[in-house]
Formats: C-alpha cells, structure tokens, sequence
C-alpha cells in the first residue's frame, strides 16, 4: 500500500520508520508547516533525519500531502476536541477520493464518530481507528472480530500516565504532586499532563468504545461521559486500600450506554491493576466470559504497530 | 485472560445463633474449613430475634465456589443461615471517602448513610495524617441488600457531593474487579 502519513509526532514518525518493515512505501509525509511528496515513495531515513536536525519534512506544502497519490491516509495530527480539527477534514479528503483513513487521532471518532460514519458510507474507503484506543493493544479488533452486539461491557485501565502516578503512590507512599513532578522528569507525563490526570483521554478512548459498541445506533461524544481524574487522590487513600487488599484505578466503563471515568477500588491482585504504563481492557463477552487484553497502551513505535495493523486488515 | 470465578469477592452472612456457649466458634469453624477468609464479625449481643435466637453478621472473602460451599457447610452443621437464599445474600461494599472528614462531622456522615441507604457500616478505618483540620480519608465497609448496591451507591454520593466529600467507589458490586 502507498501511505499518506499526516502527522509528524512520535506515532507518525515511527509509521513513517516501520512502513516499508511492513511492506508500504510512503508517497506523502506532512508535518503542522511542511509536507515531502514522492509518487516512487519519499527516502524515509533522510526525511525524518531532517525531521529531527531542521524541524521540517519537506519544501512542499502541508495540504499537498492530502491530494498526493496514496492509497491510505495515516490521520496522525493531535487530538483536538469540538469540531476535531484539523483532522477531520483530513479524514474527509481521504474519504471524498475514495481512499481509506486509518487514524490514530482520537478526536474524530470521539467527538464526531456519525460525521466520519457517513462519510465513510459514501465512499468507497473505509475508516479504522484500533491505534485511538490502548496503543497496541488489539482491543476494537477484538470487539469487532466478536461482534460488538456479543460484547456487554468494557471496562479498561486506558491511561499509562495516570496508572504510572497512582500505581506509584501506592508502592511508594508518596504524593501525588512528588510523583507527578517524577513523572515529569522519566518523560512519562507531559509537561501539560492535564488530560491524563484529569481523565480526558481515558473518557475519548471510552467514548470510542461506545461508538464501536452501540454499532451507529447511539452517537457518544466527550460531552456523554462523566468523567473524574486523580488529581484529588491522597497518598493516605491508596494507604487505606492497601490495607484492605485493594488499591485506586483510573478505571474507564463502557457498560450499557454509558461511558464513565473515575478513580475506582480494585482488589490489588485483580487484572485491572496493572502497575506501571501498563494498559488493560477487560471486554465482558456474552458467551466467553472476560476477555483481558493487556499491553502497551502509548509510544511511538507501539501506537504505530496498531496503524500498521489496521493497514494490513484492509 | 482470566475466568472471573476465580476471583476472590467479599460477601456478608447473616447467621442467627442459638444462645449458647460456643455457638459462635462453630458457627465460624465451617467457614475457615471451606476456604473462606473471615474479614468481620458483627455479634449484636442484646438483640435477639423473635424467636430468641441472637444474629451475627460475618463478613468474608471467597471465591463464588468456595462460598457456595460455605453456606452448605453451616447449613450442614446445624447453623440458621437467614441471608443465604440465592438472591438473599447480602452485599458487602468497600468505599474510600476524602476530604474534609472530620470537620463535615464524619459521625453524621455515617448516620445519614446509614439512613438513606439501608445500608450497615460494618467497618471504618480513618486515617488523618496532617491532622483532624486537614483533609482526611476514611475506608468504610458496608453491607447491604442484595441488589441495592447501585441505589446505596447513590445515596453516598449525595451525601458526600453536599459536605464536598470525594468518593473513591468499588468498581463492581461485591468487590469484583
């Protein structure tokens, strides 16, 4: 396949890097300020060595990129709320020329998943979107591959940064403000951490889960999920579940249309309290019982083996 | 993957007693033989059944098998299981309230949980390490009524949203996760 790879951040770079591993060549690469256009495919050692030495992919322009000879568009820009631009549009182009997107920007399948079900419809392309949801983690392939009407509920540790800070006050009996500034310095959290902490990003990933669920009866967006963080989290109540066989989650559910994110006590030997980054879902199958997938859930080379997945499913 | 019977869950068991010495131990014996892991006992001495019998209530962790094996193994030994009908059992619940526990009254707090819930605190541990002036947290266990765990749960974030209390919330009725 021939990539249109949008979006120069870790995901899309490691695309960008692991495509031709994977048997694609990559005919577009865009940046925020820049794009580079091959139709034989772009030299994608040299374009991200001048990625990282002058900031920049390419002399051409970033919109080129989108009427670019490709098969599939790689939507990798950040998330953006509301409207989910610029990357809805993105998507739209790719649809409105008849080619696939595969995205890996949460914000137009989470906050307008009807909008991109329609296009799709139209179009003789379709939308996946596994790396928006626990990274590597085949968690909506697995849905999908069971049927989502067999699938009850989902209930997942879909943030690393926040499982990183709780799962270390909990070992360590330190603050949550001394663990964040950790956090911080390993590169674990942003220096803006507000989605993280704040459950943002575990409410998007829930609200894709039910879009994918409701199978496009029911359109979710952020606005649907009740969403809590952990910034309220006491070094003294991790102490207190600790001595009952318990600790805290950022636990992220998706059962019988609603989506909520919140602090949760889970036993300390249950699945979902993975320590570290680690990310977890647990699908609640009708006929299978639990299903739990653990793994990666971010990072660059990770995000990009769920696109390339994706790619490969087409 | 995981299979969920294999999980540990935390249950309550109303038991009633004839008042007679060692009645309790026996009653308590088949529940460590049968692999249960015995968390609390609430003995309400002075209060005595209609028919003169005197209710203990026991809080224990078990995998669903295991308990199932439980209360076959009271019932075999003579002891009065009255919660144990398969849709009797009662639930144990296990939050963790912070905040400002101590000077939003932590004593009302309970009472008006107690109140509008119906549900039992069976158990409170509170930790206040900067002090009663500084913000708290408090785990409490409570049992109650099968099924009324979603309406309890409901009724304690009332009350903790008026005092401007956090709740940390089990994930699953009975402690599953």
């Amino acid at each position: 396949m021939r990539l249109a790879v949008i979006g120069a951040g870790a995901v899309g770079s490691a695309v960008v890097e692991l495509a031709s591993d994977h048997g694609h060549s990559v005919t577009a690469f865009a940046d925020s300020s820049s794009a580079v256009i091959d139709s034989a495919g772009i030299d994608t050692a040299a374009v991200l060595d001048r990625k990282r030495t002058d900031g920049v992919v390419g002399s051409d322009a970033p919109e080129d990129a989108l009427s670019a000879e490709y098969d599939v568009l790689v939507e990798a820009t950040p998330t953006t709320l509301g409207d989910a631009e610029p990357g809805f549009s993105h998507v739209q182009a790719a649809l409105e020329r008849d080619r696939h997107a595969v995205l890996a920007n949460k914000g137009p399948v989470a906050e307008r998943y009807a909008d991109v079900r329609a296009l799709e419809r139209e179009s003789e392309g379709s939308v996946l979107f596994e790396a928006t949801v626990g990274g590597a983690m085949p968690i909506l392939s697995t849905i999908d591959d069971f049927d989502p009407s067999h699938i009850t509920a989902v209930r997942g540790v879909l943030n690393g940064t926040a499982n990183f800070i709780l799962s270390r006050m909990a070992t360590e009996g330190l603050d949550y403000e001394h663990v964040l500034a950790e956090a911080q310095d390993l590169g674990v959290a942003e220096a803006d951490p507000t989605f993280d902490v704040d459950g943002t990003d575990a409410a998007l990933k829930g609200v894709i889960i039910a879009n994918v669920l409701s199978d496009d009866e029911t359109e979710y967006t952020l606005d649907d999920a009740e969403v809590e963080g952990i910034q309220e989290i006491s070094g003294s109540a991790l102490e207190l579940a600790r001595a009952d066989g318990r600790t805290v989650r950022l636990i992220a559910e998706v059962v019988e249309g609603s989506v909520r994110v919140g602090p949760r006590l889970v036993p300390d030997n249950a699945p979902l309290a993975v320590s570290g980054t680690r990310n977890i879902a647990q699908l609640e199958t009708e006929h299978a019982g639990q299903l739990n997938i653990s793994g990666r859930g971010a990072g660059g080379p990770e995000t990009a083996s769920a696109v390339l997945a994706d790619i490969g499913r087409l | 993957m995981s299979d969920s019977t294999d999980e540990v869950r935390s249950y309550t068991v109303r038991l009633e007693l004839v008042d007679e010495p060692g009645e309790l131990l026996r009653a308590l014996e088949p529940i460590a033989t049968s692999g249960g892991n015995l968390l609390s006992i609430f003995h309400e001495r002075g209060n005595v059944t209609p028919r003169g019998h005197i209710p203990v209530e026991v809080d224990l962790e078990a995998t669903p098998e295991r308990f199932d094996g439980i209360v076959d193994a009271l019932r075999d030994a003579g002891i009065n299981v009255i919660q144990a009908g398969a849709e009797q059992y009662s639930e144990a619940l296990t939050i963790i309230l912070t905040g400002h526990l101590v000077n939003t009254d932590l004593s009302d707090t309970l009472s008006r949980i107690h109140e509008s819930t119906d549900a039992t605190v069976t158990d409170l541990s509170l930790s206040a390490p900067g002090g009663t002036d500084d913000a708290s947290s408090a785990r409490i266990r409570l049992a109650t009524e099968e099924g009324a765990v979603d309406e309890a749960m409901r009724s304690i974030r009332t009350v903790a949203d008026e005092k401007g209390l956090h709740v940390i919330e089990p994930l699953a009725a009975g402690g599953d996760a």
